[in-house]
């Protein structure tokens, strides 16, 4: 193998890499911490991409000189969006259903059924699809083998900062203090006056809005349809599961883990054989590590 | 307790047995019957799923891969009789020259038949036994059982070659030279497959009521305490998962006899949890409950998705949620109450 294509192997690497990372972090958060199992995440990755979409579209409109930056507005609309949606969901739906998993996991499945026919019937069967920004086309060239694509540097660089963000909500912000004890002992928290109600509503939330940038980010790179959110669901299942839940660490190791071992197995077999031997590398550290790479040592 | 209530579920074999062998082929004429049969084959997979969920606990999203051992080898016999002496067409189009080791065997029905009930065993006991002997249980054995499906369903419409891809294998129409698309033979296989599946019933009803039956309640709900009394949990889970891989597989076959195709999109994800919810609608402690259900959600399915096809995903993600929400216990829960209640 040639220095220009180990280079360019590393950089996919590490691109899928940040792609699984901002998939997971949601419901790492979600599944990991809170011990939801929301089937819908992949759903509302998918409209955190349909705001996305809405917002070009009002841009292209509206304002198509701010075309080159409606990105960012569309970002936070769709972190925006999916929080709320996520604080909603979590009031009226989920919380029946705590000490339930078997039932969540059924009834959440429904939702993403709902969900996904919703778009469905709003925006079309067909694929839809945003303008890429110009400064965002084209790609960086390192030498004469080496082409790295603008986007997704941009994505590796916005991925280390959301990473950066929720690291920081959770370990040196009040609300990330809550939803720890929350997650730790429920009742004493709760014993000590932290309103465990809003904590669940809160921490859902921000799982939810965390899908939601994932989406939008997710329109640099491919086109939406209303089933692509569960083209990502089981891949951010095997990622949280895979690192460890209720370990955010984990969840970058295992999803670094992940992705550097399917590009190289993707250079050196099909990409659906990789993906298969990927899953059952996965299953087989489960065997020996039945909670993760990063399990917590703790009494539950 | 009436006598209703004391009798109601060999009442409800017997019903199902009286409308399996007499109503049902009586009223309808060969397409309506032929669509029964589909949806029975259904039914064999919802009987496994009441087994292994219901009574025991282990809900498995990946009940498809089962279902596609079953419907694959039946189809891959199929298609080489149906193409014999040649190989199966859609090799031809992907230009593979032989016919691949692994399909050689295959051209014998008793090697088919013995694939069909026992590769789920060979592949489901072993692999349950070491994962629920690391206690991997509840949901995280359906993340991984759900991914198996995908895993499977990825590696399937990726070999085009081997398996036939997305189209899956299609086209035959003997069964060692006998016809099974004719209107007659219709009818046979339609009566083959009650009498299989009443069979099944009575012995997934028998399993229930020995001690066996109330060890995997047992486990269901306090798996530790039965453990700590010195029963092997692990194999108890196994078994039971193993049995509900077998009929999940012949579900699979009788699909294959009855639609002529099997495709890789009965194995997915999608088509694994669908399989969950038929238990569910009927009643996940009801083995009669989970043929109604299979029945119902499929002929459902035909109409909906025909009639309004806008309208079916939120029927089925509709029925999901109402299901847990409102009838946990399906329909045979609710019929049980119901009966309590008036009596």
């Amino acid at each position: 193998m040639s220095f220009d294509i180990a280079v360019t192997q590393l950089f996919n690497g590490v691109s899928l890499f940040t792609i699984l990372l901002l998939m997971a972090l949601g419901l790492a958060i979600v599944f990991g911490l809170m011990g939801v199992i929301n089937m819908a995440h992949g759903e509302l990755m998918a409209l955190g991409a349909y705001t996305t979409y809405l917002t070009a579209k009002f841009f292209e409109e509206h304002m198509p000189s701010l075309m080159n930056v409606y990105l960012f507005f569309a970002i936070a609309l769709a972190f925006g969006v999916t929080f709320v949606f996520g604080y909603v969901l979590e009031r009226g739906f989920i919380r029946w259903f705590y000490n339930r998993p078997l039932d969540t996991l059924l009834a959440t499945w429904g939702l993403s059924l709902v969900l996904q026919q919703t778009y469905r019937s709003v925006f079309g069967a067909q694929e839809v699809s945003v303008p890429l920004a110009t400064w965002l086309s084209g790609a960086w060239t390192v030498s004469e083998g080496i082409q790295l694509p603008l986007n997704r540097i941009f994505i590796i660089g916005l991925t280390a900062l959301v990473a950066a963000g929720v690291y920081l909500i959770l370990h040196k912000t009040r609300l990330g203090l809550r939803a720890r004890a929350v997650t730790q002992n429920r009742a004493m928290s709760s014993a000590v006056g932290i309103d465990t109600n809003r904590v669940d509503a809160l921490t859902f939330a921000l799982g939810s809005g965390l899908a939601g940038i994932a989406g939008s980010v997710f329109t640099m790179i491919g086109s939406t349809n209303p089933g692509t959110g569960q083209l990502y669901i089981v891949d951010s299942f095997i990622v949280v599961v895979f690192g460890g839940v209720a370990s955010l660490i984990g969840t970058v190791f295992s999803g670094f883990a992940i992705a550097q071992a399917q590009t190289t197995l993707e250079y050196l077999m099909s990409g659906s054989m990789a993906k298969v031997s990927i899953l059952l590398l996965v299953i087989v550290v489960l065997y020996f590590r039945p909670n993760g790479l990063f399990a917590p040592k703790m009494r539950s | 307790m009436t006598l209703v209530q004391k009798h109601g579920e060999a009442a409800g074999h017997a019903a199902t047995a009286i409308a399996l062998l007499g109503i049902i082929p009586l009223a309808l004429d060969a397409f309506w019957i032929n669509l029964v049969g589909k949806y029975l084959a259904f039914a064999f997979v919802a009987i496994g799923i009441v087994l292994s969920w219901g009574y025991c606990g282990i809900l498995s999203l990946g009940q498809g891969i089962f279902f596609g051992i079953g419907g694959y080898a039946m189809a891959m016999f199929l298609k080489l009789e149906a193409s014999a002496p040649e190989l199966p067409d859609f090799m031809v189009w992907s230009s593979v020259e032989q016919l691949p080791l692994w399909w050689e065997p295959f051209k014998s029905l008793g090697f088919t038949l013995f694939t069909i009930l026992a590769l789920p065993i060979a592949v489901a006991f072993p692999f349950s036994y070491a994962i629920f002997r690391k206690r991997v249980s509840g949901v995280y054995f359906a993340i991984v059982t759900i991914s198996l499906a995908l895993t499977v369903n990825v590696l399937l419409v990726g070999s085009q070659g081997e398996t036939g891809g997305a189209n899956g294998i299609t086209d035959f129409r003997t069964l060692l030279g006998w016809d099974i698309l004719g209107d007659g033979s219709k009818r046979t296989l339609y009566f083959v497959e009650a009498l299989l599946l009443l069979a099944v019933m009575a012995l997934a009803a028998a399993l229930v009521h020995t001690r066996f039956g109330k060890l995997l309640i047992a486990v269901r709900d306090r798996e530790d305490r039965v453990r700590f009394s010195g029963y092997d949990t692990a194999m108890i889970k196994a078994f039971v998962f193993s049995v509900a891989a077998v009929l999940s597989s012949i579900g699979g076959s009788l699909y294959t006899l009855q639609v002529g195709l099997i495709t890789p999109g009965l194995i997915g994800a999608v088509a694994s949890v669908e399989m969950v919810i038929f238990a569910a609608v009927g009643g996940r402690l009801s083995i009669v409950g989970a043929v109604l259900g299979a029945l119902l959600i499929g002929f459902m399915k035909s109409y909906l998705s025909e009639q309004f096809p806008e309208f079916w995903l939120f029927f089925l993600g509709g029925l999901f949620i109402f299901v847990v929400v409102v009838m946990p216990n399906g329909l045979a829960g609710t019929l049980q109450r119901l009966v309590r209640f008036k009596a």
